[in-house]
């Protein structure tokens, strides 16, 4: 039971940044659109991610939920060494859940709505932003837990460049998801090529933070490199990942659209097999040279066998009804309104 | 401001604002399924915009509840480590079934409220029972964990470690039942009455009246209903904490010296050097009645508890005086209420009953921040009843007390701006939603 409750753990973490990511990725290309397209783009993007964007959020629950009733220690100590990303990171998502639902549900549209905007895209950005920073701070052997004094335990077990880079590239993948998420809701041409440019732009931003994040592994003397091209799981993922992206570019000015989504997803899939990959069992790696491993934190074996049932059982239920959700408002209305009455 | 006293406050804030939020948003779904089925049987289009205004102030509460929801799930072990890394794996039972009940409300929510005219009527409604049904459940989960801080099971204890953990029964502790139950018919009363007060205002400004009438009729039913039964749970509860957590019911009641016959405290103010209650009125025998369902039981007073192990007397004894007065207004309310649906059909059209409904707005939710106190309060010096102190479990990160003030700042500009959008939604009522020109 614990390589299932494994196995949700990476899957809700890999579902989090994909359809969380997206849904962040919208309020980043909203925040880097030029005034004049920003309320169309808006409304685009309210389309694809209004239904949709509290279940997306939900993943980040049920990962919290499986560290904390698995495997407590790896929670407390995140939850004490790299406190402040994550009550950062908090922070943004109330201001960027609140706001969303604000400036649509506010029944008089007036100035208000530049305020919620502002809340909104801002808090988009520095949300995914944090969250690279907290998964960037879980692999770079900074976080002390012997330290005594209060900047090396609290604030240089996430504050290095290593992690600012993963937080950068995190928000620039996001951005990405989002662009291809949306080109397949959109039917007006112009609209599309809009999204397609945003795609691409995005696209070639998370290589260059990519590249970023291999740079700023080499200046905090992270094994970055070794772990990426130093096996031959590593390798492949990266080489799969190469050629999706190629394929993907050379798929931009065509109609299938799920395949764009299939190969992003696939990348953003293969990144975070390499991240992971390496270390596993692991998921915090300690400045002492010691880590907290996911076979040997785990709480209670008991515990672990209810809890995979819970998440088994759950699953049961959340998946056909978060697929059905997905899929329902991925059409026009008339169609599926059609669909159902028959 | 120290750093345990920060994080403590934190948590409070925290919890007392979130809870507001998931009352609302776990409740006002059974609303708008009433007026959705009532629009679905009548064709009557008034019940399908009561359902509509509804719905956009349970997508404002919900949003709201889901995301302090989940800034509570990371609290636990910002502010509480110690206590989440033996306790996590013990009572995350409940957690992780909530997760999954929460995630269908999502989901469901998603459905419902975007899916008007785009499904099959009768799905559509049933998806916004969902949101209802779900939300419910994941609240009595969560309690669940609550209770088991007061009454901890499903482990031993020995020598300081947590051994032979079986999280199902830890999930079913003794307190669980009465919690949860008294914790959702709260939320029922609560949302019920503050729903239902804010429509008798409007009705009293004489502002879309039918609009108004209709949807204050069913909270009003739904809040009444539940007010008349919160005193038997309450008192369920008051048995079993007295049996349970004797520290905490004497706490309640500041009742200083153990005895036989004990007398029920209404009021006054505790003066704890002295162990007495000045200006209370004291009925003979009612607390034995209260706690133990005997005129004569014995009752354990404070005097039993050693120093180190009791609550704070003051705030326990006057949360649950103002909780226990509170209920007790309501209920009358309710009554009134009753006697005018079935007895004096003219009562209903009368300013007074319409008055003591707007002037019981805030007391539902008043009550439930008061009963929280008394349950987490009334727990203290305890974070898990007996086993761990408060004071052992708090994160050794220094410096908490700004974190306090700047999530301080955060739920208060939030709840600002939530009375603001209300005020506009309710403002717009007679365009939006009770407009003859639209309809």
């Amino acid at each position: 039971m614990l390589y299932v409750v494994m196995i949700f753990l990476w899957t809700a973490i890999l579902l989090y940044l994909l359809l969380g990511g997206a849904d962040f990725g919208a309020g980043i290309i909203e925040l880097f659109t030029s005034d004049p397209n920003k309320s169309k783009i808006r409304k685009t993007m309210y389309r694809a991610i209004g239904p949709v964007w509290e279940a997306n959020h939900m993943w980040l629950i049920i990962t919290i939920v499986i560290l904390f009733v698995g495997f407590p220690s790896i929670y407390t100590t995140m939850s004490v060494y790299i406190h402040i990303p994550l009550v950062l990171m908090l922070l943004g998502i109330i201001a960027r859940g609140t706001a969303f639902t604000f400036r649509h549900y506010d029944a008089v549209k007036d100035e208000m709505q530049q305020v919620y905007n502002k809340i909104f895209v801002y808090s988009s950005f520095i949300t995914p932003f944090f969250l690279g920073i907290i998964a960037g701070s879980t692999v770079a052997r900074r976080i002390d837990t012997e330290a005594t004094n209060f900047l090396d335990a609290y604030i240089f077990s996430w504050f290095h460049w290593f992690s600012i880079a993963v937080g950068l590239f995190t928000v620039a993948i996001c951005g990405f998801l989002a662009a291809v998420f949306i080109i397949g809701q959109i039917e007006d041409r112009q609209e599309r090529e809009r999204f397609v440019r945003k795609a691409k732009t995005f696209n070639i931003a998370a290589v260059f933070c990519g590249g970023l994040v291999f740079m700023a592994s080499l200046y905090e003397k992270i094994p970055l490199l070794d772990w990426v091209f130093g096996n031959p799981v590593g390798i492949t993922t990266f080489g799969l990942a190469t050629i999706s992206v190629i394929f993907l570019w050379r798929l931009w000015d065509t109609d299938k659209t799920n395949l764009m989504r299939l190969l992003a997803g696939f990348q953003i899939t293969m990144i975070l097999l390499i991240t992971t990959w390496k270390h596993y069992p692991n998921i915090i790696l300690l400045k002492n040279g010691n880590s907290l491993s996911l076979l040997e934190e785990q709480g209670n074996a008991k515990t672990i066998d209810a809890l995979g049932w819970a998440l088994l059982l759950g699953s049961l239920f959340i998946l056909p009804a978060l697929i059905c959700l997905i899929y329902s408002f991925q059409k026009p209305k008339e169609k599926v309104k059609r669909q159902f009455e028959n | 401001m120290n750093d345990f006293i920060a994080a403590r406050s934190q948590m409070a804030l925290s919890l007392g604002f979130h809870i507001i939020f998931s009352c609302i948003g776990m409740v006002m779904p059974f609303f708008m399924a009433v007026s959705h089925y009532l629009y679905l049987k009548t064709n009557d289009v008034s019940y399908k915009n009561i359902t509509k205004a509804w719905s956009k102030g349970v997508a404002i509460f919900f949003a709201v509840g889901a995301v302090s929801g989940t800034v509570l799930s990371f609290e636990l072990g910002l502010l509480w480590p110690k206590f989440m890394e033996h306790a996590g794996p013990i009572f995350g039972m409940p957690f992780s079934l909530e997760g999954t009940a929460f995630f269908i409300e999502a989901i469901a929510l998603g459905f419902f409220l975007y899916g008007w005219d785009r499904f099959n009527k009768w799905f559509h409604w049933f998806t916004g029972v969902v949101v209802g049904v779900s939300g419910l459940l994941s609240g009595i989960l969560v309690v669940a964990a609550n209770a088991w801080m007061n009454t901890p099971a499903g482990f031993d204890y020995v020598d300081g470690k947590y051994i032979n953990i079986d999280p199902i029964a830890a999930m079913f502790n003794d307190a669980w039942f009465s919690q949860a139950l008294h914790m959702s018919i709260a939320a029922f009363a609560a949302t019920g009455f503050a729903v239902a007060g804010v429509h008798a205002f409007m009705i009293l400004r004489k502002q879309n009246i039918s609009f108004h009438t209709r949807s204050f009729k069913i909270a009003a039913i739904f809040g009444t209903i539940a007010a008349v039964l919160q005193p038997l749970s309450g008192d369920i509860s008051a048995k079993f904490v007295g049996k349970s957590q004797p520290a905490k019911l004497a706490a309640m009641e500041a009742h200083f010296h153990t005895e036989k016959s004990a007398s029920l405290i209404i009021g006054g103010i505790p003066d704890v050097k002295n162990q007495k209650v000045d200006y209370a009125i004291k009925i003979p025998g009612a607390l034995s009645f209260m706690a133990k369902g005997d005129f004569n039981a014995e009752v354990t007073g404070l005097d039993q508890i050693p120093k180190e192990n009791q609550p704070p007397i003051a705030i326990t004894h006057y949360s649950f005086q103002i909780m226990v007065a509170l209920g007790i207004i309501m209920m009358g309310i309710a009554f009134s209420y009753f006697i005018a649906l079935i007895k004096k059909k003219s009562w209903l059209q009368k300013k007074w009953l319409l008055k003591l409904f707007v002037f019981a707005t805030p007391l539902g939710f008043i009550a439930v921040e008061a009963g929280w106190i008394v349950t987490e309060v009334g727990r203290q010096p305890w974070i898990i009843n007996g086993i761990m102190r408060t004071k052992d479990a708090v994160t050794p990160m220094p410096g908490i007390q700004y974190s306090f003030y700047l999530f301080s700042a955060v739920y208060i500009s939030l709840s600002i701006i939530v009375i603001f959008m209300l005020y506009r939604q309710i403002k717009m009522v007679s365009q939006l939603y009770d407009n003859p020109e639209n309809s």
